[in-house]
């Protein structure tokens, strides 16, 4: 029988290691997987290179691994916010790596992970500093640049309900990066409020499927007020 | 540095206002942060235009009242949104798809400077080490029609200019320019002003521009022009 509930996150995200390559779903506060988050703070991997599009939107998401010095590098679109101080700070004294990439080119070249396209060309970022040192080539007599896929060791998602089998349904905006993600890591991680028997998701509002989802961990009651203070 | 006086011009709604009024029946439309995200209040009555948010939906609506957000349902700037009757939530490669996709009719967006000739920056100021590019740089390459929507100028320094300074989001990719003095469109011809804001003359827009600006050739709408 296919089991993949986790009881708690700690024991979800305990074979992370140092180096480890993390995909951090989420869009500011909305569709974090801030417990997960949380968990990785306490495990202590180190030497992380994590990809999420909101870098310091909120304390208790990405910027946590950094304030606890556990990342060497980023990949976001978007590191600004009251909790990017530690970010900046990081990155100017050369401890963090960071790479700028435009959301949508993130959220390619992550689905490219996912689905076995090596890199592919954009018009997106050509003619701009974020081009620059990319190959390019011409089409349609426009300069397009050439982007990498990304693939994670782990991914950290944020559903709203799971199914036994780690089908997923998300809450409104909370989707966002989630499910792109889910399709890109070696071992993906989702915390949802509510694990439901299989049979129960509507199969025409699956929005990510359960061949993508490793691992579940269903947040308990005291936990999930956080989305009324996020943001 | 020209020291701009508070009373000439339009207020940040009036102006989402003025963009609002430009964003035609049935098409679909993205906002970028900043004022562009005032726009979704003030859509015209009558007028069904879908409004697409980047993080993900389709239907975007006007600010919740008070007491009735959601922050599980909020637009790019992370405010909390509602959604109309027929709007859709999808994931990011797919909003990405549907805006690099050539799908939206037009985004309206903020800048830190536009040249003459359409080229805009708006994602780092120099010397940032960091920059914030978001979905800026796939919307300029992706929508039918980039309308900017911005103060005119910033800290007293016009942010029109005939060549940008600051890095590009993108080359070429700007029809229009609203700001809290004008209307103003980018042309082959070069920057050429539609309609003056209420107590603005074209002289002191042009004083405030850094670049040289036209007269649109069927004259300027302007309510209270006949005061100037």
């Amino acid at each position: 029988m296919i089991q993949k509930r986790f009881e708690n996150t700690a024991k979800a995200v305990a074979d992370i290691h140092d180096g480890a390559t993390l995909l951090v779903g989420g869009f500011g506060g909305s569709g974090l997987p801030s417990h997960l988050i949380a968990a990785l703070v306490d495990q202590g991997a180190k030497d992380l290179t994590v990809v999420s599009n909101n870098i310091g939107a909120v304390s208790d998401g990405v910027a946590a691994l950094i304030s606890n010095n556990q990342v060497k590098k980023i990949i976001c679109s978007f590191p600004v916010g009251p909790h990017a101080d530690d970010l900046i700070a990081r990155f100017q004294n050369g401890t963090i790596k960071l790479e700028i990439s435009p959301q949508g080119t993130l959220a390619e070249r992550i689905r490219a992970g996912g689905a076995g396209i090596p890199a592919f060309f954009t018009p997106t970022a050509a003619h701009t500093e974020l081009g620059e040192g990319k190959e390019t080539r011409m089409y349609n007599g426009r300069l397009h640049v050439l982007e990498q896929a990304i693939i994670g060791d782990y991914a950290f998602i944020k559903g709203y309900r799971a199914d036994r089998w780690g089908n997923l349904v998300y809450n409104k905006t909370q989707r966002n990066f989630n499910p792109v993600m889910a399709t890109a890591a070696k071992i993906t991680i989702a915390e949802v409020d509510e694990i439901v028997e299989v049979g129960e998701l509507d199969p025409e509002n699956i929005a990510t499927q359960s061949v993508y989802v490793h691992r579940l961990v269903k947040l308990e009651a005291e936990c999930e007020g956080r989305v009324l203070v996020n943001g | 540095m020209v020291k701009d006086q508070q009373k000439v011009g339009w207020s940040k709604i009036e102006l989402a206002s003025r963009v609002a009024q430009d964003l035609e029946d049935g098409w679909f439309v993205n906002l970028g942060i900043g004022i562009p995200t005032l726009v979704a209040d003030v859509i015209p009555e009558g007028r069904e235009i879908i409004l697409h948010s980047e993080n993900g939906l389709l239907g975007l609506g006007p600010k919740p009242e008070p007491g009735q957000e959601d922050m599980d349902l909020v637009n790019a700037g992370k405010e909390p949104i509602t959604l109309k009757p027929g709007g859709s939530f999808f994931s990011q490669s797919d909003s990405f798809a549907m805006i690099r996709g050539g799908h939206l009719d037009a985004a309206v967006l903020g800048a830190f400077q536009v040249s003459i000739e359409g080229d805009l920056a708006s994602w780092k100021v120099p010397n940032d080490p960091l920059g914030r590019v978001g979905g800026a740089m796939d919307l300029t390459v992706g929508a039918k029609r980039i309308f900017l929507c911005m103060q005119h100028t910033s800290k007293g320094n016009p942010k029109i200019v005939e060549e940008c300074t600051y890095p590009l989001t993108a080359p070429r990719c700007v029809d229009r320019i609203y700001t809290d003095l004008a209307v103003i469109y980018v042309t082959e011809e070069g920057l050429v002003v539609h309609e003056l804001a209420p107590g603005v003359t074209f002289e002191y827009l042009q004083e405030r521009t850094a670049a040289p600006l036209k007269i649109h050739a069927t004259g300027l709408a302007q309510e209270d022009i006949l005061q100037q």
